[in-house]
């Protein structure tokens, strides 16, 4: 009689508990988002990947489509290659580019890709030619104090200091993939 | 002179033998509650085989707790997004908010403050339970009458809690998240979409859901232990069940903190 009660309060709190797990897990929780089917995966090296870190998002047009699996040095070239999986509903010319940004001031940094206009898509193990690095502040920083310095050295630099200091000109980009934008003339 | 010297002497001494004293007792007692929580392990066979004991004592320990765990983590999540918001948007990221009431709620407040309510509310009432039923000689009884007083009174005891700590524990972290998403959202208006979908982008079922759940899981086992334990030593006076009480609430207290930290360098990987 007393004991059904009981029964009765206990498996309303273990219900509780489960639901409150479920809710847990499906609402604040990543398992339903962080859901990427089949995925293939592209490799990018970079020469600075800043804060970069695994499982941090592949974006395209903002869009989630993919997660960093894997960051390695590779001693050879002194370089970061870092393993992209992409979500194999997505695909992405052979000529896209693969930058490193920040999501807002101090936000976590995160791979962006900008398709190209080539026929041919990237295929599993494939390396994307074409990365941009991360904007190291220091050396951006120290780039513009050094342009400041030899400003009277030559106009030409000048011209040069103001085109690096903004953060993203695209043209820079398609002329010379493999550096950072801050470039290496000025040092 | 030498009278000092000899009576400082001996105050030294004596404090020193005290201090040893008091030592080898916390020692002693140390032992005595590993041999417990083993006879307690190696008897548990039969608060499942008759579950109901075990079932009575959840509803005891975690039903009548649900009340204390829910509003208190009503109000844990409400503070926490309402102090989170008055920092956040100095800096311009509000929407944060979110994730900082659902990870600090996931990872740590869920379960230490569960912990900490459960040894006040549940903890005490096992110890005075049990240190009544010594004092008035019920499990010398039980053991004249060839039962098990570690089998029937212990053990039940001893896995409900292990079972309800963690149930409370979750609950506690939903509703403090939903809480906070009332002060969040509806109170402050941060924006409802970013509160959810920052807060799924940053919690990570594995890493913060599930490890929590572990945690609350050692802390049932120690807050339950040390609450069993404290009775079934309490020296069987009316004052020392009272001391025993006391006990339980502060050395499971401690426990619980000191066994957060351990926990928690184990789990983040750096």
């Amino acid at each position: 009689m007393d004991r059904t009660t009981i029964d009765l309060w206990v498996g309303v709190f273990v219900a509780l508990g489960i639901a409150a797990l479920l809710g847990l897990a499906m609402k604040v929780g990543n398992l339903t988002s962080s859901k990427i089917g089949e995925t293939y995966s592209v490799t990018a090296a970079f020469e600075n990947i800043g804060g970069l870190k695994p499982n941090a998002p592949v974006k395209s047009a903002g869009v989630v489509v993919g997660r960093v699996a894997d960051i390695k040095f590779d001693s050879k070239a002194y370089e970061a290659v870092v393993t992209i999986k992409i979500d194999e509903r997505y695909e992405f010319p052979k000529d896209t580019f693969a930058n490193i940004y920040t999501a807002g001031l101090l936000g976590e940094q995160y791979i962006g890709l900008e398709a190209g206009g080539e026929e041919d898509y990237l295929q599993n193990g494939d390396r994307i030619a074409q990365t941009q690095d991360a904007v190291v502040l220091e050396k951006m920083i120290s780039q513009f104090l050094y342009n400041k310095a030899s400003e009277s050295d030559s106009d030409d630099k000048n011209s040069n200091a103001e085109k690096t200091s903004s953060p993203n000109s695209t043209e820079s980009k398609t002329a010379e993939p493999k550096s950072t934008e801050l470039g290496d003339p000025a040092f | 002179m030498q009278i000092i010297y000899t009576v400082l002497l001996a105050n030294i001494a004596r404090l020193l033998r005290g201090f040893g004293a008091r030592m080898i007792t916390r020692i002693w007692r140390l032992g005595a509650a590993s041999r417990l929580f083993f006879l307690t392990i190696f008897y548990s066979g039969e608060s499942f085989r008759r579950f109901h004991l075990t079932l009575r004592e959840i509803y005891f320990t975690g039903v009548m707790s649900l009340l204390i765990i829910i509003v208190s983590a009503f109000f844990v999540g409400m503070v926490l997004a309402l102090q989170g918001y008055n920092t956040l948007q100095k800096y311009g990221s509000s929407e944060a908010i979110g994730v900082l009431v659902a990870l600090s709620l996931v990872r740590e407040l869920g379960p230490v403050v569960t912990a900490l309510l459960f040894a006040g509310r549940a903890g005490t009432a096992i110890t005075a339970e049990i240190g009544l039923m010594k004092t008035t000689e019920q499990l010398s009884a039980m053991e004249m009458m060839a039962v098990n007083p570690i089998a029937r009174v212990v053990a039940p005891r001893f896995w409900a809690g292990v079972i309800s700590m963690p149930i409370l524990a979750t609950l506690f972290s939903m509703v403090g998240v939903l809480g906070g998403y009332l002060v969040a959202v509806p109170l402050i208006g941060v924006d409802d979409g970013a509160f959810w979908s920052q807060m799924q982008a940053n919690v990570d079922v594995r890493d913060d859901i599930i490890n929590g759940v572990i945690k609350s899981l050692v802390f049932g086992v120690a807050c339950t232990m040390i609450a069993l334990f404290e009775g079934f030593d309490a020296p069987p006076t009316a004052e020392g069940v009272s001391h025993a009480t006391t006990r339980t609430v502060v050395i499971s207290s401690l426990t619980v903190l000191g066994l957060d930290f351990v926990l928690t360098s184990f789990m983040i990987v750096v």
